[in-house]
């Protein structure tokens, strides 16, 4: 029996069934074993497609009315699913409850299909609106033909053209036939709506799966089911990359339920196919049991002498010395310091910290005469797609993609090591295969958020002005071997921009940073860099603010000074326009009524602002800290400026509860130790996440609508967090965090 | 492996497999109701929490060989049509991101406001405090709770 409704279509299916159905609605792709892999259905130009109106990849309205999208992103909890369909809605003016959206398999008709970097709303913004602006007139020019009438008389709505002068009107439907066969206007020429015309845009709309995540039907990566399923688990060295000497391969073969167990020799590419036992068998648990019993002897090499500690020694003994990279150099800080008025010197660090996306990673692949097809939870379906190729071989036009909802991203997903080694195990044996990662796995085999040390010192003037910024950036790098040659790179996400602000802004700015070596995987993590480089900076300033005796608010405002419009310098150098920065900044301390409440000591208010991803963020955090040291955070008030139109007020909104949310789970509990070249911790009992009681009682969120491009939403909320937290703490109590997870510090007071 | 029989949403369901298995994967493998999920395989998560006899229980630390006779109530069988206000709240109040916990809070939920009908905030955190959700909507969730206990209190009035 098989279960397996998937969501999801290619555009070779979506035409099908378009030429077979005649008109009929496609609700959602029934995965058919006889259209898998080894049986390429017809190709596009095979098709007649008279029979419904299909102006673009995107689009398809059928004669009875019906009209399907399909949403190119992978869905990971952002809410592309729902929110990128409604921009296509609301210039195609058709009614949302009429609508079925579709999950596109990877197909290169879609353009880039990668979610990551908050990039897929304004990357797709414009192009969407053309979109549905171009089926719309195409519309309204097949009834201005049926009547006889121009087009200047006649309007669309409610998925109907209609034309008011004779009170006549023609379904979508009624016109999918004259439609069809119209010319499709060029993007630039179709009109697109005024914005005070958005019926749909802004409003609150529920995520487009939500019946169906609330029933609990398969939905998931994990959820894939196929005719004669068998199930993997793949084990790979406690110590990252080790190679297999030997395994008692003969005694897991002999195991209940276990079908094949063999070694992958991998490669050592921390991203890629890792060396590894896989062990496949009857059904999840026989794996999972199996493996209890198998013992792995690894070549683990010098990796095994690494651990955090040992880190942290060498970090602390680089402190003093000055940096193998300088990023940025204004005027002379040196001078500066030694000049002003009050210095400030201090150490700031953070832990490695997992995705722990609450899906584990997991993929389903079968391999058949040379092509491979693959259902996997990913944010990058590309880079699963060009892994397979490069490590296995099978050509590009041999590998088909279908992009499941996955179960968290937050950036994990972006590499596709998972994906790859489904697709070795399937390689290997030809038969469908679902490799399932243990938490275990999940936590022990991440693409971790790296940790870091900062050592800063800062100097005021006589007036209390920050006249000098210095940061000497300890990170981490990862020997790789590129085009034969191997080379130190700094971790994903374990850089600093010289751009980074208050650099551009303190006109003595040294910025610097030296990379340790290590052989620990690093990747993006919601909002790169940001996510603790906005904690260590704006706490330091505040930090400043205080030594200096003046209001952190004012003290943030004069530093963004009247400097307008910044151009970007840095290799990641983005334009910056401080007006709206301090636009969102001076709101939010309305908003929190900054400075106005007279709070008993335990309580406090603080501050914070970032920009990343184009988007300008600040918050207010409000908290209680017990004296036995108790944290309770009461409210935070977020304003942003993501510019001119929210698309679905309700995704937003979830959005940046959720940042705030997860901002306030890293910035409290979660650590991962290093021993021996190993991550210590395995599970959520020995890793904590935030749990309901610890989330904030309130959140306000603020959307500042300006005249600026639309921009993304699923990493800026999170950076200002815990700056804003720990420096409400620190109003609170006197007690300054410079150490992460918060749970390290004691907040106890009398 | 054993034959066993078990009562999974109201009917009667024969499996074979190995005593120690999990229900959680009796569920997901072999009944294919995949709306029990697996986060953590250690009862830390919640994502798997189904009703055995009413009671909230993790999935993945429940034994097949133990369930015996009891009734075992899954996602898919929380309501006959998925109409259980807190399944129709979810999505009047857009609870989920990912939504891949959501079945689990879902049940714990149920199992609360069946016990506790007009549950307060801290009461709430109390009966959730073993579930993750890991894209944060703790707060939609407790305004969620607040709603259904809301709409069951006036369908029941």
């Amino acid at each position: 029996m098989s279960v397996d409704k998937i969501e999801n279509t290619s555009r070779r299916d979506f035409l099908r069934k378009s030429a077979l159905a005649g008109g009929g609605l496609v609700l959602g792709f029934y995965f058919d074993p006889a259209n898998s892999a080894t049986k390429r259905v017809a190709k596009p130009s095979a098709i007649s497609e008279t029979s419904v109106f299909k102006p673009n990849a995107f689009i398809r309205i059928d004669p009875n009315g019906s009209v399907t999208l399909i949403s190119k992103q992978p869905e990971i909890g952002q809410g592309i699913k729902t929110s990128l369909p409604m921009i296509i809605a609301e210039e195609l003016e058709v009614n949302w409850k009429d609508v079925v959206i579709v999950q596109g398999d990877l197909d290169p008709i879609y353009g880039s299909q990668s979610a990551g970097g908050s990039r897929s709303t304004p990357t797709n913004y414009e192009e969407f609106h053309r979109l549905g602006a171009t089926a719309r007139t195409m519309l309204i020019q097949a009834a201005a033909a049926i009547w006889q009438v121009p087009v200047s008389e006649l309007i669309a709505h409610d998925s109907a053209v209609h034309h008011s002068a004779t009170g006549r009107k023609l379904g979508y439907g009624q016109l999918v036939e004259k439609a069809a066969v119209l010319p499709v206007p060029s993007k630039e020429s179709v009109k697109l709506k005024d914005s005070k015309d958005y019926k749909l845009l802004g409003s609150r709309i529920g995520g487009v799966d939500n019946p169906s995540v609330v029933t609990g039907k398969p939905l998931f990566g994990i959820d894939v089911k196929l005719p004669g399923l068998l199930y993997a688990v793949y084990e790979k060295a406690p110590v990252f990359g080790s190679k297999v000497l030997s395994a008692n391969l003969d005694k897991i073969k002999l195991l209940p339920g276990v079908r094949h167990a063999f070694v992958i020799e991998g490669g050592t590419d921390l991203k890629g196919l890792l060396p590894g036992v896989a062990i496949v068998a009857d059904s999840t648990w026989a794996a999972f049991s199996a493996r209890k019993q198998l013992d792995v002897v690894w070549d683990e090499g010098l990796a095994a002498t690494q651990s955090w500690e040992g880190f942290s020694a060498k970090a602390k003994s680089l402190s003093s010395q000055s940096g193998t990279d300088v990023l940025r150099n204004d005027g002379d800080v040196k001078a500066a310091l030694k000049g002003a008025s009050k210095t400030i010197e201090t150490a700031y660090s953070y832990p490695f910290i997992s995705h722990a996306s609450i899906e584990p990673q997991n993929c389903t692949a079968w391999y058949k005469d040379g092509a491979i097809e693959i259902w996997a939870p990913t944010q990058n379906p590309e880079a699963g797609q060009k892994i397979i190729t490069e490590t296995l071989g099978i050509p590009k036009d041999k590998i088909t993609l279908h992009i499941t909802r996955s179960g968290g991203g937050f950036g994990r997903r972006l590499i596709p090591d998972y994906i790859v080694e489904a697709a070795a195990i399937a390689q290997h044996l030809k038969t469908p295969v679902k490799l399932t990662w243990s938490r275990e796995d999940d936590l022990r085999h991440d693409q971790y958020r790296a940790g870091g040390f900062h050592f800063l010192r800062g100097g005021l003037d006589d007036k209390g002005k920050l006249i000098a910024w210095h940061n000497h950036f300890v990170t981490f790098a990862n020997k790789v071997v590129k085009d034969g040659k191997s080379k130190l790179e700094i971790g994903s996400g374990a850089n600093l921009s010289g751009d980074e602000f208050p650099g551009r802004w303190v006109e003595n700015c040294l910025l610097e940073q030296t990379p340790l070596e290590c052989n620990i995987p690093m990747g993006p993590w919601r909002a790169p860099r940001s996510n603790v480089l906005a904690w260590v900076f704006h706490s330091f300033i505040d930090e400043l603010a205080h030594a200096a005796g003046r209001d952190p608010l004012e003290f943030r405002l004069e530093i963004l000074g009247d400097k307008g419009f910044i151009p970007g310098t840095g290799e990641q150098g983005i334009p910056y326009d401080v007006n709206r920065m301090k636009h969102v900044l001076q709101h939010v301390a309305e908003q929190a009524e900054w400075g106005k409440k007279k709070l008993p000591r335990g309580q406090g208010q603080g501050i914070a602002f970032h920009f990343s991803h184009r988007g300008y963020i600040a918050q207010v955090a409000e908290v209680t800290v017990s004296k036995d040291g108790k944290l309770k955070v009461d409210r935070v008030v977020v304003s942003t400026d993501i510019g001119a139109q929210i698309v679905n007020l309700s995704g937003a909104e979830n959005q940046v509860q959720g940042s705030v949310v997860d901002g306030l789970g890293a910035l409290t509990f979660q650590e991962l130790n290093i021993e021996k070249g190993r991550i210590v911790q395995s599970n959520f009992g020995d890793y904590p996440m935030i749990r309901i009681a610890d989330a904030p009682t309130r959140v306000d969120v603020h959307f500042l609508k300006t005249d600026n491009p639309v921009t993304g939403l699923g990493e800026p909320a999170l950076p200002p967090l815990a700056p804003a937290v720990c420096n409400a703490i620190f109003a609170a109590t006197g007690i300054r965090v410079r150490q992460l997870p918060l749970l390290r510090t004691d907040l106890s007071w009398t | 492996m054993s034959k066993y029989k078990l009562t999974v949403n109201g009917t009667p369901k024969t499996v074979e497999v190995a005593s120690d298995t999990p229900l959680l994967w009796v569920l997901r493998d072999h009944l294919n109701l995949v709306g029990t999920k697996f986060g953590c395989g250690i009862g830390q998560c919640g994502a798997c929490t189904v009703h055995i006899d009413g009671q909230p229980t993790r999935a993945c630390q429940t034994l097949v060989s133990k369930v015996g006779k009891s009734q075992i109530t899954t996602i898919e069988g929380l309501h006959p049509h998925g109409e259980h206000p807190l399944q129709k709240v979810w999505q009047e109040l857009d609870v989920p991101q990912c939504g891949y916990c959501q079945a689990g809070q879902i049940m714990t939920a149920a199992a609360l406001l069946k016990k506790n009908p007009r549950p307060t905030d801290e009461e709430i955190d109390v009966a959730l405090a073993g579930n993750l959700c890991r894209c944060g909507t703790y707060l939609r969730i407790r305004a969620g709770i607040h709603r259904a206990a809301e709409i069951a209190g006036k369908e029941s009035a």
